[in-house]
Parts: structure tokens; sequence; C-alpha cells
């Protein structure tokens, strides 16, 4: 740990303290003290106008960064199905690659899968290494992490992506772990900088701030990235490109943890961490049989519906639907938020959506600071306004 | 039954204003809480307990401060408490920290089910989990919304899906990260906070658990954070106030000329 601030050059400008997104610099006597919850972000260095502040790194053996080239993207396949994060995955994988001027791969893990691999090809694959084997099948964390982490070991990778979701954010972690490098959770922005590396863009600290991350000294640079922010490339069927048969051994096959059962849970409403409109309501509704208006206005927009946690808390509507810090985050094309007033673990679930529209009789809620569109107005009266204005359309 | 019960002292965002003229976070009076995750955790933890007997350790690595949290987990019915807590331990990334707990981990020894939040609320990787069953080399169940049988030798647990769950069953030890719609955490008794206040918790250094050199804090992170900056707020939108017939018109006429219905 060497973080210190350099008393010649200080003179307690308080620059850092601003610049500290965890409140951790003062100043005391016109010079700048770091405190003991410093976690060494080094927002403050580049922050200090006078070069005061340090932080030195021990480096560590450097490992020959040279060694590793190419762009490595995990495929998801649920019941044999490619999902749609994972041609968004070849979309920025892509233009990553071209930006490196190396190839971009696939790892594909399944059974009877070669269909697929052809798709990932149309997606912008130059290669495709299949892992096809019936106890690959379903996902499964130890079968899944031994094959990935023993593909990077030989092949080299410089940088692995897969989608931030309940299998990628299960599954990555144990590999990097396991490969001995670093990994970045969530990602909606990744390009590579003037020297090369990976700049992996992340919200944190719920959304409040945006950091961008490297990984210098270790390869491959790996990252989960958040569904629906890349965009895939349109398809072409005739793209050629080579499917490698990666060959399973039994020490493969072992797991402690064994699935033994997948349950689909149909709900009345599409999946709202997928769907592109969403109707959500919040404390304003006062009760859970008003959740009738949002899904008469989510039926006549075809959207899904969610809800904010006081919503949920309060029973109004099951868990599955909360958007938030503690629910899910969305970002569909269209959020309207219907008497929620727009609490920060609300907003940091839904404020990158492309539009906010918000309703809500109190013009001073936070929510309006997020919308595009707002209606300050009784949503009691509003929406069924809304509802037959649409459906007279 | 052993239980370890992993946790973490998080800013409460619950607090957390932004300042819309500089975007950036108000935070001043901003209170330390355990990360909500984790107070699921250590309620599934007690719950575990009052079925099956045995003890459970709750362990954090932080700073001194981080104590709080640990005597707050020990109020609700954690029998034991470690805090992990060295300068030589800050700027570890999710490698680093997940090495470091893993290691104290390996200090206590004996341990048949090790729970987590799913994620910190002020990071928001859900990393450090999986980190830790990858470096004990323990399966693991990731996003568990409910235990379903558990016995001295195994577990059978549902992990929560985007589109509905698994049933997943795994021989002890196993590491769990757990969701919000687990349990419903209970809140600490009279005699527990008397319990949790005189408790003796202590504090183990790099030296303790025997880590060092590249493996811990900065040094043994390979992630770093290069730029920290706010987010792009839309704000500012068009607001219309009113007639509330009027404004639904200009709402329609603005959401269709945008092609969005």
């Amino acid at each position: 740990m060497s973080i210190r601030v350099i008393e010649e050059k200080c003179n307690g400008c308080r620059l850092c303290v601003r610049a500290c997104p965890f409140g951790e610099i003062s100043v005391e006597e016109k010079l700048a003290v770091i405190g003991d919850g410093c976690t060494l972000c080094g927002a403050c260095v580049p922050a200090c106008k006078f070069g005061a502040i340090e932080i030195e790194v021990e480096r560590a053996k450097k490992i020959d960064l040279s060694q590793y080239s190419g762009v490595w993207i995990v495929a998801e396949q649920r019941r044999g199905k490619l999902q749609s994060v994972t041609f968004e995955l070849l979309g920025v994988g892509k233009e990553l690659a071209g930006r490196r001027a190396s190839e971009l791969s696939a790892i594909l893990m399944g059974h009877r899968m070669a269909a697929a691999a052809g798709e990932l090809i149309a997606g912008g694959a130059d290669s495709v290494y299949l892992i096809d084997s019936p106890e690959f099948e379903h996902y499964q964390d130890e079968p899944y992490s031994r094959v990935l982490s023993r593909l990077i070991n030989k092949w080299k990778p410089e940088i692995v992506l897969a989608g931030a979701t309940a299998i990628g954010r299960s599954l990555i972690p144990r590999v990097a772990v396991m490969v001995r490098t670093g990994l970045t959770a969530d990602c909606t922005g990744l390009s590579i900088g003037d020297d090369g590396h990976l700049l992996q863009t992340r919200p944190a600290f719920g959304g409040n701030i945006m950091a961008t991350i490297l990984t210098p000294r270790h390869r491959p640079q790996m990252a989960t990235v958040r569904h629906k922010v890349m965009k895939a490339a349109p398809p072409d069927p005739a793209r050629q490109g080579n499917v490698i048969n990666v060959e399973v051994k039994e020490s493969d096959r072992f797991t402690r943890a064994k699935v033994v059962d997948l349950v689909e849970e149909k709900e009345k409403t599409v999946n709202i961490a997928e769907a592109d409109l969403i109707v959500s309501g919040g404390r304003g509704l006062q009760a859970p049989e008003n959740f009738a208006l949002l899904e008469e206005l989510a039926l006549a927009l075809g959207g899904a519906i969610g809800a904010s946690r006081a919503a949920v808390d309060a029973g109004w509507i099951p868990y599955s639907h909360q958007v938030g810090q503690t629910g899910k985050t969305v970002q569909p094309k269209l959020y309207i938020a219907c008497g929620i007033s727009g609490a920060i673990q609300h907003l940091v679930g839904m404020q990158t959506s492309d539009v906010i529209v918000a309703i809500n009789k109190d013009p001073y809620a936070p929510i309006f600071q997020v919308a595009t569109y707002g209606i300050v107005g009784d949503l009691f009266e509003v929406i069924p306004l809304l509802v037959n204005k649409l459906r007279r359309r | 039954m052993q239980i370890i019960v992993c946790i973490k002292q998080v800013p409460d965002t619950t607090n957390i204003k932004i300042n819309p003229e500089t975007n950036t976070l108000i935070r001043e009076g901003v209170e330390c809480i355990v990360n909500p995750f984790d107070m699921y955790a250590i309620e599934e933890a007690i719950r575990l307990k009052e079925r099956c007997g045995g003890k459970i350790t709750a362990l954090t690595m932080g700073p001194p401060q981080a104590e709080s949290a640990l005597r707050e987990a020990l109020s609700l019915g954690v029998d034991e408490a470690v805090l992990i807590s060295n300068r030589a331990f800050a700027g570890s990334d999710t490698w680093a920290t997940s090495f470091t707990l893993a290691s104290a981990i390996r200090k206590i020894g004996h341990y048949d089910i090790i729970l987590c939040g799913k994620q910190a609320i002020d990071g928001d990787t859900a990393q450090v989990g999986p980190g830790v069953a990858a470096h004990l080399n323990i399966p693991q169940i990731t996003f568990v919304k409910k235990i379903e049988e558990v016995t001295d030798r195994s577990i059978r647990a549902e992990r929560m899906m985007e589109e509905g769950f698994q049933i997943l069953e795994s021989p002890l030890p196993v590491l769990l990260t757990v969701v919000k719609e687990i349990n419903e955490p209970r809140l600490p008794s009279l005699r527990g906070k008397m319990k949790a206040r005189k408790a003796d918790i202590p504090v183990w250094g790099p030296e303790d658990i025997d880590v060092g050199g590249d493996q811990i804090g900065l040094n043994g992170s390979p992630t770093y954070v290069a730029k920290i900056f706010a987010p792009e707020r839309k704000g500012s939108g068009k607001i219309f106030r009113g007639d509330a017939e009027e404004a639904v018109d200009q709402l329609i006429h603005e959401l269709r000329s945008g092609k969005l219905i």
C-alpha cells in the first residue's frame, strides 16, 4: 500500500477532496490527508494540479504480454439456443479485434451445437472452438470453467468477453481466478486505448459514477458485458470460418454441483430485462389492484410491467418485476415510470433507458431529473386518458 | 454445521443524493451499512444453524471501522467474527479480495457452507463469491433464492436465472451467493446487541493468514482503475404540466414523432 501526499507540493487546494469518490480525503492545516478507507482507486492523482499525490505499485513479475493475441467471446446457449447477448458480444468483439488487427473467436459449449457454430461465424466469428458433449448440454460451473481455463492457458487470447448474465457472472469470475488475471464486471463500454490495452468502462457505486478499468500487467483482459448495450452485427450467412473441435477429456466432465432440474417460470408478461418497453409502477399506485391500470397501458403499448422496490415490498407485485439496485437492471427503448418518486436505488436500475417518461403528481420528484418527458399530474387521471387515446389511434 | 458468512461494509446509497449542478455525490452524513445482500446471507446462515446446529463465523475485509459491520452480524445471531484489516490489503480488486478471504477461510479451517450476498451495492461486481470458491477449489451455487434441503453432507438449492431457476445439488463444502428473494432478515434482539457489544473481534493481518507480496492489496490486483467520472445524465427533459388531457396529447405526439410507439 503506498499512496502518499508530497508535502512540499501540496498547498491544500482541496481539488483532491472533490475528486475522491469515497470521501476519504480531508485537508488539515493546508495539507491533504488520506483516510484509512482509501481504496487506492487513483481518482485523486490526476485531479491534483501540483502532482502532489502519488501511488506506487510494486510491479509484480511481468508476464510477456506479446504472447497473447486474439479476441474471444464466450457464447451463451440455453436449451441449445444461442442467446441474443452472444451476438452483441460478437459485434463488439469484431470491433476490438479490428483495432488490434487480430482474429475474433467464439467459445461454444453445449451438445449438438454444430448449427449454432455456423450462426456464430455468420455473426462475425473467424473461428469457433466447439466443445460438444452431452455433459455440456446445460451450463454447469465446474466443467465449463475448467475447459475454458484450459483453452485460455493453451491458446492465450488477449481479450475474453462474456455476457453479464446469471451464467456469465457465475462462470467468468471462477475462470479469472483460475487463470490469474483481471476481470471487470458488467461493462457498458469497451474500447482499445492508445497503448493497446482494453479500456473497460462500467457503472459503479450504484450507477452514480463511471469507472474505466485496465488490466495492465495480466492477460487475458477479461470482462463481462451488459446485455442490450453493444450492437450485434447483421448476420452474413456467406461468411466463412473455422470450427475447431475441442476434445473433451474424462476429467473435464467431473462436477460436484449438479443441475438436477430446470424450471421455467411462465409469467403473464415478458422478462423485463429483455423488454424494449416497460411500464413501471411505484408507491403512487396506492394499492395492488391498481396495477391493473398499468397492465392496460402495457397491453396498449405492447410492453412489460416493472415496479419499484416500494411496490414489491408492499407485496403488490412479485419480486421478478422489481427494477433497481436490489432488483433488475433494465434498458428498454421506452421506460414509463408511473407514481415512482425516483429514489437513487430505482434510478440506477433504469436510468440508461433510451427514453424515460415520468408520470408523477409531485413536480419535485427526483424521477423528473432523469425523465426525457414528464407529466406532472394524477396518474389515476393521466393513465386512463393515455390508454384511451392510444387505443383510439 | 460450520458456516462462514462473508460480508462487506458499504456506504448507504439510500442517503446518497446527487448534486444536480456538479453531478457529483453528496456524501456528507452518509453512513456505512452492512451490504444489503449480505444481510440475506447472514439471515440464511442463522436459519441454517437453527435447522442443523453448528457455528457461524462472519468474516470481512476492510478498514478498522468495518468492525461495526461484524458487530451488527453478531447482534443478529452470528457466533464469532473476524476482521481482516491492514493497510497492505488496501486497493484490492476482486481477485485479491477473494484470495485474501479464501486464505482467511483456510485459516479458520473447517467449513461446510460459505455464504455471501450476490454482490455488494458499491462495486456491483458479483465476482468475489465465485472467486473465493475458485481459490478454495470448492463448488459454488450462485444467485440462490431458496435452499430446499440440507444434510450434513449435501445441499439442494435453487439458482435464480433470467427465465426461471435451476435446481442444483452439491456436496459440502460449498459456497452459495444469495439473492433478496431468499428470506426476510430479522432485527437484532436486545440480548444480541448486548452480546455483540462485548464480543472480542480478532483482527488478522497478512502474516496471520500467511499471505503477502504480489497477491494482496493493490500489488496483487490485476485490474486498475484508470479513470472515474460522472455519468451523463439525461435531465432537463420536457415536462408537461397543467391540463391532463393536453399533457397526454403532447406526450403521445412526442412519442409518436420519436417512433417510440
